[in-house]
């Protein structure tokens, strides 16, 4: 056997990690209803007890007043993914504990494609969540533009793979499966409430400075923005820029902690 | 003299203070059984994790069919076919899906990974299995797919970490007289255990103790006609 890797064995490799993930997903139906069912709850429950607390003044992308239902889908998209890129370094833990991240890593592919492979497979998978959440809300008067259901895929893609990168990133420092309460309540819910999924910036200023700039740097915030402009056909920069880096950042990050001289594997004894 | 299918000279490893490995060479002749014999923490799993390049070897040389594993990682780890001791089956998918997956790891188009699947699947036995659940199949059976698994890219020598592990008595036998079989078509083997039975006089034996080679040779060599525990614990200097 040759160890060229040739670009068709580099695509076979990549699309036979994304239908791994694909088919996993597919399983284990009450992983998708879960992953649906959440983002429902706070649609259908928490935004309209909340419609007629928060008042919402007209802020960009918005044109006019909208209902809170409208507001809020950005943030439960994001959450979606949220929640979506955490279950996948969840997965990434579980995996290490049995052999099969340890399959995935002594592939002849050099480590950051199989990590970046595994990122985008688990993209897929929260895009197809997102859609469905998308198609359900409509029926609930969250009716963005049609094309907006179009221009949303890229901001959904690179919000997708940030969050992913985080995960992933995280999950390279996660020792045990356990730890991984510690992630919803350290890192999922914080994200989540300091942001502008819930509530517009200026009413969190309204409350308190530092709580505003807390949001104000907050990635999520920015991948929130990132899906509300492009949800309404537009494009904003400073969200796209944050996103980005932040995607950079993480992606780094975890490409380090899995290099075998470098990150977590160099130290790690035993069963890692 | 024919080359090694696996070849480590000289390495050694630590994890912080901790020496987990001390200069340890051994070689596993092509087409040869060779047993890795140690007691838990002897240093096998780090060894295995070694060559499998999971841990970096920074000292020392690992070559896999004549590929260096730190200048040629792509080429070492492609001719490697490795059974982690732990489950690295994806339960909730079928033996086929499994299969296919672990080929397009190593680049093998569907099309050729399914008719290699059913070829691996005949050699262990497991024929009729293609499209069960992993979550159906028993311990043995489990371990077997796992070894098809790991045959499925080719590989010219196979990396057995405590195979074994959990499964009863007869399962135990069928996958080391499985793994026995497969050195007589030609793979080389290395099998990592603590078990004494599964080690026979004409295989290869590596006594590895505290993260040393204490001895290396065919193993009715190196136990000089004693019994194999008996030899292991005068090596290794243990009582009973």
């Amino acid at each position: 056997m040759s160890h060229i890797l040739t670009p068709r064995m580099w695509l076979t490799a990549f699309l036979g990690i994304t239908r791994r993930e694909t088919l996993r997903f597919v399983n284990q139906r009450g992983r998708f209803l879960a992953a649906l069912v959440r983002p429902l709850v706070w649609l259908f429950i928490f935004a309209a007890g909340f419609r007629a607390v928060l008042g919402l003044s007209i802020t960009p992308p918005y044109q006019t007043y909208v209902l809170y239902e409208v507001y809020v889908t950005p943030g439960l998209i994001a959450m979606i993914q949220l929640f979506n890129g955490m279950q996948s370094s969840l997965t990434m833990v579980y995996d290490r504990e049995t052999g099969a991240m340890r399959t995935l890593l002594v592939s002849p592919f050099p480590r950051w494609f199989l990590l970046g492979s595994k990122l985008v497979a688990g993209v897929i998978v929260s895009i197809i969540q997102v859609y469905t959440f998308l198609a359900i809300a409509w029926f609930w008067d969250v009716e963005p533009p049609l094309m907006g259901y179009v221009t949303v895929l890229p901001a959904l893609i690179l919000s997708g793979l940030m969050l992913g990168a985080m995960g992933l990133f995280l999950s390279s420092a996660i020792r045990q499966l356990e730890n991984f309460a510690g992630v919803m309540n350290f890192v999922i819910f914080p994200m989540f409430f300091a942001s502008t999924a819930l509530y517009p910036l200026w009413r969190m200023r309204e409350s308190s400075t530092l709580l505003h700039d807390i949001c104000a740097i907050n990635p999520f915030t920015h991948a929130v923005e990132l899906i509300r402009f492009a949800l309404y056909e537009q494009f904003d920069l400073l969200s796209f820029s944050v996103v980005l880096g932040c995607l950079i950042l993480f992606f780094a990050g975890a490409v380090f902690m899995y290099d075998p001289a470098k990150g977590l594997w160099a130290r790690r004894k035993g069963g890692a | 003299m024919p080359q090694d299918a696996l070849s480590v000279q000289n390495v050694s490893h630590s994890f912080g203070r901790f020496q987990a490995l001390k200069d340890v060479s051994l070689a596993v002749p092509k087409g040869g059984f060779t047993a890795l014999l140690g007691v838990n923490g002897a240093g096998k799993t780090t060894l295995f994790s070694l060559i499998t390049r999971l841990y970096n070897s920074t000292s020392g040389r690992i070559e896999v069919a004549g590929h260096d594993l730190r200048r040629e990682p792509g080429a070492a780890l492609a001719r490697l076919g490795i059974v982690f001791q732990s489950r690295a089956l994806d339960a909730d998918l079928t033996v086929s899906q499994n299969l296919t997956y672990h080929a397009a790891l190593h680049g093998i188009p569907r099309r050729e990974a399914m008719s290699r699947a059913v070829d691996v699947l005949a050699q262990v036995g497991l024929g009729d299995k293609m499209d069960a659940r992993v979550s159906a199949l028993s311990g043995g059976q489990s371990r077997r797919a796992e070894i098809a698994r790991a045959l499925i890219h080719r590989p010219q020598i196979l990396l057995l970490d405590e195979a074994t592990v959990g499964l009863d008595v007869k399962s135990r036998a069928e996958v080391v007289e499985l793994t026995r079989a497969l050195t007589r078509q030609g793979v080389s083997a290395l099998w990592a255990t603590h078990i004494m039975d599964e080690i026979r006089p004409e295989d290869g034996l590596v006594i590895l103790h505290k993260g040393q080679v204490l001895a290396a040779g065919k193993t009715a060599e190196v136990t000089g006609g004693d019994d194999l525990t008996e030899a292991f614990l005068r090596l290794t200097g243990e009582q009973a």
